[in-house]
């Protein structure tokens, strides 16, 4: 069979080398980890539920529960609604679950399940006491990224369960896949502006759990439903990043819609945007908008937070100016980390992500003034393109998930891991990123590594740096 | 700290844990369940069910019909370029996952540090994704120009109809090198199991074979079933070449795929995980006539016994005396280690819940600590590997099990071991014994609880009746169990530590034992204030 003359690959290589992205259903299990009482399940083959809390259980370094509804050779021919039956009534009876969160997989997408008719079709059969809440979500992974799957499980949370109502005196903030300590930063700076928000995804216990007296099957923690059906009450909605549309009908070319931007048409909730706030920049602009919201000044404790990062890179300027970056990971966190770096004097020589909305170009010159015209923006882009361009550019530092270690390693030049995946590393679920505190964790530790690595290749022993 | 479970006239009766755990269940699951439950009795050898499918919505240590074929069998061949078919996840979360080692010769191909992915998209699922398959392997070729390429497919791949076999028939006669692919989607199977099977049958139709290389050693041997994890190849490959004993092949841990195309040029199979690979085994000796036996080199004095068997079946005595004096030698070693851990580990009591063999070989590491298992199970074995490969007969074929190919195997008249047949009629009359595997249920203790495919709420149950100093499994369960405030021992990863196979191996794992039985961390969990009493009516009130 020869190529079909119409598909026409956008980037240089037809396979995919060390990926720098996820699939669909991984996001959308990480974000079904941030609903109260919420079990997710995939329905697809066991393997994707075993490879996804794999590969969540060594970031986050936590119990992650998620059913299967364990696809065999005839559930591919027959179809899906008895093992999904059986697993929803598994999962009830363990787990007595307020809500199930069913995502699909390219398996279960390419026989053409419609999940939301096989739940009817269940629930008039099965004859359950309480049947906790039942929504499912579509992602397949040969559409985009686990980025993907993380916007749209969002998205569907909130078209199932937001109620038309009055307006209330609360906020939406939408996060993003940010860390758990940056969602618990999120909430306390919400908290200190006296606003009411419901934060949805909340992972920031569930997927940082302390110790336990006893076990909890279901985490604690997470967005209650009942505040997830008042969303559509809010005054405002704070959505954090730039790249959180979700495209409508399944189909590549369609419509694509935000959740905020869903709340606004449908809901009359008001959309504030602001890119992830790293940078002072950034963060300006975020604590802008919430004194907006809010009408309170900016608390004291944020001012002084804002002061300390300023004086903060006046101390360090010395060690970070001039130097040479590769950053990557998911469009939002590169263009986050990449405005950040614009202002205090790194030069972004890549930008690398696995996804490939066609924005992350266009959002980069836009938020990063200096440095604009030089960053090599890459979309689409694996790690083995971004291992050979930074062998080209000879960057001083990497900054992204520990996927990309081999290049820091092959390069002789420091890492500093941010994002997901970190499993080479303790504690990446409490990175925090966010804010002038977030901020000031990320100068500090990319400056020290920069530094620690003059030291360590310096033939004098030097104390002082 | 709790009480332990005083275990000096054996284990106790776990009728009672195991009528609890199955009143949780809904009938149909309970009758299900109960069969996977099995109270230990070597002396009467009960039967244990195996290899059927996971509940769905019950959470399972198993993986995919896909982790088997690509993880685990073929994940550790480094010049071979494994391609995964379909979208980018499959690729992703095998990408060096295991922590296969590997010890590629200046200038050799090592292409284990790549996760290669057709990246199926949209467009590959509905117009097909062969093209795409075809000019990724042309890619492969151009940039890499490696000895071989594996094609795996995932999922969507059967379902969409690409033919991952006749595109590697045809990029094969279109490059000149060596491609096959394997069947092994994620949904073929009960479990890996499955897809360890579909790559012992791919190896062994397209690699095993393909040059008959003149012997290089005067004892010629095949290592099958061992991964290299955490470097435990390394270890044994020292082992053997001090001996003397040339190693062709490793299955697959460090190995190369030239090395696997001539490893049927050797004297003997040496299996180390039965459940991973005793098909090529069975299918070499059915063609070459190579006898295997089982070893494991899991455990000191494993490691001291499996080598003696293998000087046994050459029966020289220049090897015989070699094989004795790294024996002793190393025992020494690992003895002076022993008598300093040992008193801190003795009475301690372990589980273990993992893999097709793990599960059994390291009760032997613990059992040289003094310490206890008193509960284990596999996650994807078959009945031989808790019962012993003599109720293989008495196995029943499900449709699971038929959907995955048993290769025809005929004798190869040219290069059939008549001699070794021979050696074998010989050996078995003096009591010596091949193509055997007691499993693991005759070596445990009576009452030890066997347990297939142990779930979370099982777990739960075990840890609260045993109350284990340690308890063995992978990533996904460390968490949950370290939650109850039990170490968790990673035997899949190692905890990211090791080699624990051979005498050195024994050694790490015995210092990393003293320290994970030993540490007083899980003291601070329980923090002092919650045990003292309540002050409550301590105010005495003078009237």
């Amino acid at each position: 069979m020869e190529p079909i003359p119409m598909i026409k690959d956008k980037r240089s290589f037809v396979s995919t080398r060390n990926a720098c992205k996820l699939c669909s259903p991984l996001g959308a299990s990480v974000a079904l980890k941030g609903i109260e009482g919420c079990v997710p399940v995939i329905h697809g083959s066991q393997g994707c539920a075993t490879y996804i809390r794999r590969y969540m259980i060594s970031h986050y370094k936590e119990p992650v529960d998620i059913a299967s509804s364990n696809f065999s050779e005839e559930t591919t021919i027959f179809g899906g609604v008895q093992n999904l039956k059986i697993a929803l009534k598994n999962v009830i009876n363990q787990y007595r679950p307020q809500a199930i969160g069913i995502a699909t997989t390219c398996l279960s997408e390419t026989i053409g399940e419609d999940v939301n008719l096989l739940l009817h079709q269940i629930k008039s059969e099965l004859h359950e006491a309480s049947w906790p809440a039942l929504f499912s979500v579509s992602t397949p992974s040969y559409q985009g990224t686990h980025m993907d799957g993380f916007h749209a499980t969002v998205f569907e949370v909130l078209k199932h369960f937001t109620l038309k109502m009055d307006k209330l005196d609360k906020i939406n903030l939408f996060p993003g896949f940010v860390s758990p300590a940056d969602i618990r930063h999120l909430k306390e700076i919400c908290s200190d502006f006296g606003l009411d928000a419901t934060v949805l995804p909340d992972y920031s216990t569930a997927l940082d759990n302390p110790v336990w007296n006893h076990y909890h099957r279901i985490p604690q923690g997470g967005t209650p439903l009942n505040e997830v059906k008042t969303c559509g009450g809010a005054y405002a909605s704070l959505e954090l990043g730039a790249f959180c549309e979700v495209r409508q009908g399944g189909k590549s070319d369609g419509e694509t819609v935000s959740p905020a931007m869903w709340l606004e048409k449908e809901h009359d909730v008001q959309r504030f945007a602001s890119i992830l706030p790293i940078g002072v920049n950034s963060c300006d602009a975020f604590f802008d908008k919430l004194q907006k919201l809010s009408g309170k000044a900016l608390p004291e404790k944020y001012e002084d937070e804002r002061g300390r990062l300023l004086d903060a890179y006046a101390d360090g300027h010395k060690y970070v100016f001039g130097k040479k970056a590769v950053v990557y990971g998911e469009e939002d966190f590169v263009l986050g980390l990449c405005s950040f770096l614009d202002e205090i004097g790194i030069q972004v020589v890549v930008a690398a992500s696995g996804a490939n909305t066609g924005k992350l170009q266009q959002k980069i010159k836009e938020h990063c003034p200096v440095h604009a015209d030089t960053i090599k923006v890459m979309s689409d882009a694996d790690f083995e393109v971004i291992n050979e361009i930074s062998h080209d550019l000879k960057p001083d530092i990497i900054i992204g998930n520990s996927k990309g270690y081999y290049i820091a390693r092959n390069l002789d030049i420091p890492m500093v891991r941010v994002g997901f995946p970190i499993h080479d590393r303790l504690g990446g679920q409490r990175i925090l990123h966010l804010g002038y505190r977030g901020t000031q964790n990320l100068f500090d530790t990319i400056a020290n590594a920069l530094i620690d690595y003059k030291q360590s290749h310096s033939p004098i022993g030097y104390k002082y740096m | 700290m709790v009480k332990k479970k005083d275990i000096t006239n054996g284990l106790p009766d776990p009728s009672e844990l195991m009528e609890e755990i199955i009143a949780k269940y809904p009938p149909k699951i309970a009758k299900k369940r109960k069969k996977a439950l099995v109270a230990n009795n070597p002396d009467e050898g009960p039967e244990i069910q195996a290899n059927v499918r996971t509940i769905p919505g019950i959470i399972t240590q198993r993986g995919c019909t896909y982790a088997g074929c690509k993880g685990v069998v073929l994940g550790p061949t480094r010049d071979i370029i494994n391609l995964v078919h379909g979208p980018i996840g499959c690729s992703f979360y095998a990408w060096l996952t295991r922590r296969n080692q590997t010890k590629p010769a200046e200038g050799e191909d090592n292409f284990m540090t790549y996760a290669f992915s057709t990246d199926m998209q949209d467009e590959n699922i509905v117009f097909g994704g062969e093209a795409k398959l075809k000019d990724a392997i042309r890619e492969a070729y151009a940039i890499f120009q490696p000895k071989a390429i594996g094609i795996f497919s995932t999922c969507p791949v059967g379902l969409i109809g690409d033919d991952v076999h006749s595109v590697a028939r045809d990029m094969k006669a279109e490059l000149g090198i060596n491609i096959f692919g394997f069947s092994c989607e994620g949904y073929r199977g009960v479990s890996q199991s499955a897809g360890h099977h579909i790559a012992n049958n791919g190896v062994f139709t397209h690699v095993v074979g393909n040059n008959d290389r003149p012997r290089e050693g005067k004892f010629q041997v095949n290592l099958l079933g061992e991964y290299n994890i955490g470097g435990d190849a390394f270890e044994l490959e020292r082992l053997f070449e001090e001996a003397g004993i040339t190693l062709l092949s490793t299955f697959s841990g460090n190995s190369t795929i030239k090395s696997m195309e001539y490893s049927h040029t050797a004297d003997l199979n040496m299996v180390m995980c039965h459940r991973s690979i005793n098909y090529i085994a069975e299918m070499m000796e059915e063609k070459y006539g190579i006898p295997w036996i089982k070893v494991n080199f899991i455990g000191a004095e494993s490691t001291a016994k499996s080598l003696k068997k293998c000087a046994e079946y050459f029966d020289d005595d220049e090897l015989t005396a070699k094989v004795d004096a790294i024996i002793a030698r190393e025992t020494t070693k690992v003895e002076a280690i022993k008598a300093k851990v040992k008193p801190k580990t003795e009475g301690k009591l372990a589980m273990m819940f993992v893999g097709g063999s793990r599960a059994h070989h390291y009760q032997d590491l613990f059992r040289e600590l003094g310490v206890t298992t008193v509960s284990a199970g596999y996650e994807f074995a078959h009945r031989d590997d808790y019962e012993g490969r003599h109720v293989i007969p008495n196995i029943k074929i499900d449709a699971d099990t038929r959907n995955i190919e048993d290769l025809t195997v005929t004798k190869d008249e040219e290069l059939y071991r008549g001699d070794l047949a021979e050696k074998k009629k010989a050996l078995l009359e003096k009591g010596y014994r091949f193509s055997d595997y007691d499993g693991m249920m005759p070596e445990m203790n009576k009452n030890a609880l066997v347990v297939d495919d142990v779930n979370h709420w099982e777990t739960e149950k075990l840890i609260e009746f045993y109350k284990p100093d340690v308890f063995c499994a992978g990533i996904k369960e460390k968490y949950v169990v370290q939650k109850y405030g039990v170490p968790l021992k990673q035997l899949h990863s190692y905890d990211y530590g090791g080699p624990y196979a051979g005498f050195e191996g024994a050694i790490n794992f015995y210092v990393e034992m003293e320290r994970m039985l030993g540490t007083d961390i899980w003291k601070l969990v329980d923090a002092p204030w919650k045990h003292e009493p309540e002050i409550v009516g301590s105010f005495a009130i003078n009237e």
